[in-house]
């Protein structure tokens, strides 16, 4: 993915002159104070809404020049977790989830049956396939989310602050579960959060297959190996881009301030 | 308090018809493009037909006995008692049943999709289905208006039998009309034109009721309050293009059929 110099204002500029590359298998992680603009990068990202000026170039298709009838076909390829979750609340968990397969054979068949399953069973959420929405609590809906987003394997996956407003276990859970899709499947993906924690975590720790669990970067390993990297926005601007390391060092008086 | 703009609210105004117009343009186009959502179509046909069955058959029933009643004072003082089976069935047929089958479905429907659909457009269920490549247009949209222009027509129809069994009711209990001179005189007094008109209404209606309910829903914006604010605005357009509709299909098919 490529952002190259887009704006975008409504009444007042939001995003000036953006650019940045995601990498295939690269983890992004966007910070900034509210109202910087961070969730709208990623609704750009997906075509949802259109730049001002500038190019954004995903899974190489230069997408400010797509109709919205051509960008269907390349979101098929892109998973988003949206911050308040979005599930559709008169269907099932197992409609949730299933939504995109259910679109290309208009039922849920018993080969889908068992894709769902384990797209709960890698959030751990398996019993609730039942469920509705309005039934989880909200940790549980982002978990649910994310099996949404994950079940076709996208390319690509953008989360909108998956873990705002969860207690700090049930964000936990949430972090571990995009490390292990970081570290498991190696997808590209580009995250925010308000959560410095969380973000420190992503790019300290890595998910061990033989524990099936998250643990921390041990002495043999780089923090740099986890292609995690760090963009921090500022009124609309991009101000720092690189990895935890080089956020912990920058000198800059306001990312100084924002990491304090 | 930023004082009134008249070109900012023109400008939202011509905005708004045009958004209204490549929205009910799409509606229909994608009847003839693949995904078709049988499925979704059957179930709002379901809640939109069979929801409103009971609603149509009441105002339907008492459209007709009361048209009876209110007319049967002037047709006696002219000594025409025996045309209230062609004044009621001509009246039901060509405007009332269609009209009124318009407005219940409006306010029952128009409201339930502006809300249905504000309700995820606020809560981002529009974006999701969009960002799994979901076209909502098609979705949503589409089986909604195809769902209502075929209940509505049939509604209407039902709207017109179940008003000249209420004329016909009030005409031979209260009135004392001979059954077989209502029932004539309101068969001959229908011509073809008044059958095409009294057809023809529902599907406009039909198409304005899902297509304004739709588009209000799906602009809604500002929480709760703007789903609320959708639902209200959704309900008195489309009561308000019924009726401005149902002036210029009858002034066309009059002109048309040269009554």
């Amino acid at each position: 993915m490529r952002f190259e110099d887009v704006a975008m204002s409504f009444d007042h500029p939001v995003l000036e002159g953006i650019s940045f590359r995601l990498p295939r298998g690269e983890t992004k992680i966007l910070m900034g104070v509210a109202g910087t603009g961070k969730t709208l990068i990623l609704k750009l990202a997906l075509g949802l809404v259109k730049p001002d000026s500038g190019h954004i170039n995903v899974l190489g298709n230069e997408i400010t020049a797509m109709h919205e009838q051509e960008l269907f076909a390349l979101r098929r390829n892109i998973g988003m977790v949206f911050q308040e979750s979005a599930l559709f609340d008169s269907q099932t968990v197992e409609e949730n989830v299933a939504y995109r397969l259910i679109e290309e054979t208009g039922k849920i068949t018993e080969e889908i049956h068992q894709r769902v399953l384990e797209a709960l069973r890698f959030v751990e959420l398996e019993h609730t396939v039942s469920l509705f929405p309005a039934e989880l609590s909200g940790g549980m809906r982002r978990r649910v989310a994310i099996a949404r987003a994950i079940i076709t394997q996208p390319e690509v996956l953008l989360y909108d602050s998956p873990t705002g407003g969860l207690d700090p276990v049930t964000s936990n859970t949430i972090i571990e579960l995009i490390v292990k899709q970081r570290d498991v499947y190696h997808t590209s993906s580009l995250m925010v959060t308000h959560r410095l924690q969380d973000a420190f975590t992503m790019a300290s720790h890595y998910f061990d297959r033989e524990q099936n669990k998250m643990v921390p970067v041990g002495d043999g390993m780089d923090c740099g190996d986890l292609n995690t990297r760090f963009l921090i926005l500022r009124d609309g601007k991009i101000i720092f881009e690189g990895t935890a390391a080089e956020l912990l060092r920058c000198t800059d008086p306001y990312i100084r301030e924002y990491l304090s | 308090m930023p004082l009134f703009s008249p070109t900012e609210f023109a400008k939202d105004q011509v905005q708004a018809v045009q958004d209204y117009s490549l929205l009910a343009g799409r509606s229909l186009s994608n009847v003839f493009a693949q995904p078709r959502y049988v499925a979704d179509t059957l179930l709002q046909a379901d809640l939109i037909g069979v929801g409103s069955l009971p609603i149509v058959v009441l105002t339907g029933f008492f459209t007709g006995a009361v048209l009876a009643l209110q007319t049967s004072s002037t047709l006696q003082q002219f000594g025409s008692l025996s045309l209230t089976g062609k004044l009621v069935a001509l009246s039901m047929v060509r405007e009332l049943g269609p009209v009124l089958t318009g407005l219940m479905v409006a306010g029952r429907n128009s409201s339930g999709m502006a809300s249905e659909l504000g309700s995820m457009k606020v809560t981002e269920q529009i974006d999701a289905m969009r960002a799994m490549g979901v076209d909502p247009s098609k979705k949503l949209v589409t089986p909604r208006v195809v769902a209502t222009v075929i209940m509505l027509f049939f509604l209407g129809i039902l709207s017109d039998l179940v008003g000249l069994t209420g004329g016909f009711i009030i005409s031979y209990t209260l009135l004392g009309l001979n059954p077989n001179e209502y029932w004539t005189t309101a068969y001959q007094a229908l011509r073809f034109g008044d059958v095409i008109m009294g057809l023809s209404k529902p599907v406009v209606f039909g198409f304005i009721i899902a297509s304004i309910g739709c588009y209000y829903g799906l602009s809604a914006k500002g929480g709760t309050q703007g789903v609320g604010r959708a639902t209200t605005q959704a309900v008195v357009a489309a009561s308000v293009l019924i009726l401005v509709s149902d002036f210029f299909i009858t002034r066309l098919l009059t002109g048309f059929f040269a009554y």
